[in-house]
């Protein structure tokens, strides 16, 4: 019951004209930032969160933005895998298998309608999976002290390779980089110069935005250079977009799979390591195992694959905020960015959350239940603007989203240093894509570093010195034991798993949803 | 090949970075586990998952000819001329440059590509400054 009135809360505090406003911004935006190749929900809202920064919004618009933006990429990514066969971005691969035979037998209006409303229905369940499990998680997070704290970042970065990790001994090599990055500064307890090289500029340490931009954002910018696949698109004209509401003898043939992958999704999305793609990935392959076992209609535009990844996609886009609101790990790229927002609008994401900005975190819900209805409303009529935005191509596209970046950093210090700062991350994330090293693990660690180190320092010193205080209660063992197998268990069947993800299509990045 | 000499250069890092943490000056006021420990902890995870990289290598991904090559470091010269030239010349004409060019390199012809640079610069100029009020770099026209 407190947990409705939470949540009544929350939406007073997000039912104001700006709020609604950002929310409607968020949704387009990220609509369009789904859409369009090349740019997914991680570069999304990383190009945007500088933004949001020089334009002085508070905590909870900010996040609002943010993650209207998450959603809206989510909902996105299947305009272009089921109109042109190139997914918008990661998770929306699986929609391309059965999204765009649809389309070519001149169902395209109708997998578009059909798949906003499994989008809505995955996301809108998984919203409430992640009220009701959240607080549940808080209560056990609460008992958390700091040697469990510094276990459950190792698990985080231990599991992020993920189930769909080849070598994780490159996930290994990311997560140690990005804690790395972050050591460099003024050391926060004894107050020395760490790896400053008597660098003024980096007393400060890096500023894991400058850092984020430009691993995902100018990188992209680098893979179009390389391969400058300028004109691949501009074909959307060619399908008929056609009837763009689903009878509803297929609304009614698709609900149990959309149930069902919702379910999957969000478990996928709660879980460390796994994200979007592989809910949406797990829906896919669960459904056409469950009801095309022979493989007759999978595969050749059944409308119960579109529905499946979808919902699924949705729902784990969900489910990745449990773990993001409740214990301040998140499980996934995006909201690795979006950890990033709370840290830099100097908001701990963690149980203590829950108790201490109830506003921002009810608030935010809230904002997602609007967001969610706003964006199935824009995602049925206005389809047809979205698919017209597809139209516009990389060599016009990819150069805006660069000058942003530098816009967005260069207005947060108003140093040529960091944007200095950031070509060097662009060129550093070029060169770890083109060798298949996860960015993620890189990101997480330079968000999580600090406080990994301040938790580790604060367990030994309670016990004065005592490196095994780290590993003598149960929880702390649990977690570890939770690590290691998370580390292991892809070395026995992720190549498996990845395979099979990937055996669609071949994608180049390490950009994960 | 290329994991292996990613992996060589990873080891490298660790080494450095292994040396540099050691070289960290301890404060007198410190606390029982100081700076340098977590540091060190980094440097052996990045040592051994470099070495782990370079003895399983992966298959070489498909690089970038020369010419290609030459374009990326062509791009990165440009944007940090950019950085550079930004508080210099302000921000409407360093962007205008900075997009016709990429613009230019991702595949427009010369015309399109000035009026695609211009119209990303004032465009930006105009949303993010006169309607949001971000502050720019200003030049000595003052925009």
């Amino acid at each position: 019951m407190d947990t409705l009135i939470s949540l009544a809360d929350g939406f007073a505090i997000a039912l104001t004209w700006q709020n609604l406003l950002l929310a409607l911004l968020g949704c387009f935006l990220g609509t369009i930032m789904g859409a369009l190749p090349g740019l997914g929900p991680s570069n999304g809202v990383a190009i945007l969160i500088p933004l949001a920064f020089t334009l002085g919004l508070g905590a909870t618009p900010s996040l609002i933005l943010l993650t209207s933006v998450y959603y809206g990429a989510m909902y996105g990514g299947r305009i272009s895998s089921i109109l042109l066969n190139i997914p918008g971005d990661e998770p929306a691969m699986m929609t391309c298998l059965d999204g765009h035979p649809m389309a070519k037998n001149g169902m395209a209006g109708q997998a578009l309608s059909l798949s906003g409303i499994a989008s809505f229905v995955g996301a809108f369940f998984a919203t409430w999976g992640l009220i009701f499990l959240a607080p549940q998680l808080v209560k056990i997070a609460l008992l958390f002290g700091p040697a469990e704290y510094f276990a459950l970042f190792a698990l985080a970065f231990m599991t992020l390779g993920g189930v769909s990790s080849t070598n994780q001994a490159k996930s290994a090599f990311a997560a140690a980089l990005g804690l790395g990055l972050a050591m460099i500064g003024v050391d926060t307890q004894t107050g020395v110069p760490r790896f400053t090289f008597g660098e003024v500029h980096l007393y400060d340490g890096l500023d894991f935005l400058v850092a984020i931009v430009g691993l995902f954002a100018l990188s992209e910018v680098f893979i179009f250079l390389e391969h400058r696949h300028g004109d691949a698109n501009g074909s959307a004209d060619k399908i008929q977009v056609g009837r763009l509401t689903p009878p509803l003898s297929m609304l009614k043939q698709t609900t149990p799979t959309m149930i069902r992958s919702t379910a999957l999704g969000f478990v996928a999305g709660v879980l460390p390591g796994a994200g979007a793609s592989l809910g949406s990935f797990i829906s896919y392959a669960f459904e056409k195992r469950l009801v095309d076992s022979e493989g007759k209609t999978f595969g050749k535009g059944d409308p119960r694959g579109v529905a499946a990844p979808e919902a699924g996609n949705n729902a784990a886009a969900g489910g990745a905020l449990v773990p993001m609101l409740a214990l301040g790990v998140p499980g996934s790229g995006t909201t690795a960015v979006l950890l990033a927002v709370l840290l830099s609008l100097n908001i701990t994401p963690g149980p203590l959350l829950f108790s201490q900005n109830p506003d921002v975190v009810w608030g935010l819900i809230a904002a997602l239940f609007i967001a969610n209805i706003m964006l199935l409303a824009m995602n049925i009529p206005m389809i047809g603007l979205f698919t017209r935005v597809l139209m516009v191509p990389p060599r016009i596209l990819m150069p805006i989203v660069a000058m942003v970046s530098f816009v967005g950093i260069y207005g947060i210090s108003g140093s040529s240093f960091d944007l200095l700062v950031m070509i060097g991350f662009g060129v550093m994330g070029w060169v770890l894509r083109k060798l298949d090293v996860p960015l993620v693990p890189i990101i997480l660690g330079t968000l999580l570093g600090n406080s990994m180190e301040n938790n580790l320092r604060r367990a030994i010193s309670i016990d004065n010195g005592d490196w095994m205080t780290l590993i003598d209660s149960p929880l702390s063992i649990t977690l570890w034991l939770i690590a290691i197998i998370g580390f292991i268990l892809p070395l026995i069947i992720g190549r498996k798993v990845k395979t099979k993800m990937h055996s669609s299509r071949d994608e180049e990045g390490a950009i994960s949803d | 090949m290329s994991d292996r000499v990613f992996g060589l250069f990873g080891l490298l890092l660790a080494i450095g970075f292994a040396f540099a943490s050691l070289a960290i000056e301890e404060s007198f006021l410190s606390d029982a586990v100081g700076p340098k420990a977590f540091p060190l902890i980094i440097a052996t995870i990045l040592g051994l998952s470099s070495i782990g990289i370079a003895l399983k290598p992966d298959a070489s991904p498909s690089w970038p000819d020369l010419g290609r090559f030459v374009e990326i470091m062509a791009a990165v010269v440009v944007m940090v001329l950019y950085a550079e030239l930004l508080p210099v010349i302000g921000f409407v004409f360093s962007t205008a440059f900075a997009a016709t060019y990429l613009t230019w390199r991702l595949g427009s012809g010369a015309v399109a590509s000035v009026v695609t640079g211009v119209g990303t610069s004032l465009g930006i100029y105009v949303v993010f400054h006169l309607l949001l009020g971000l502050s720019l770099a200003r030049g000595p026209l003052g925009f």
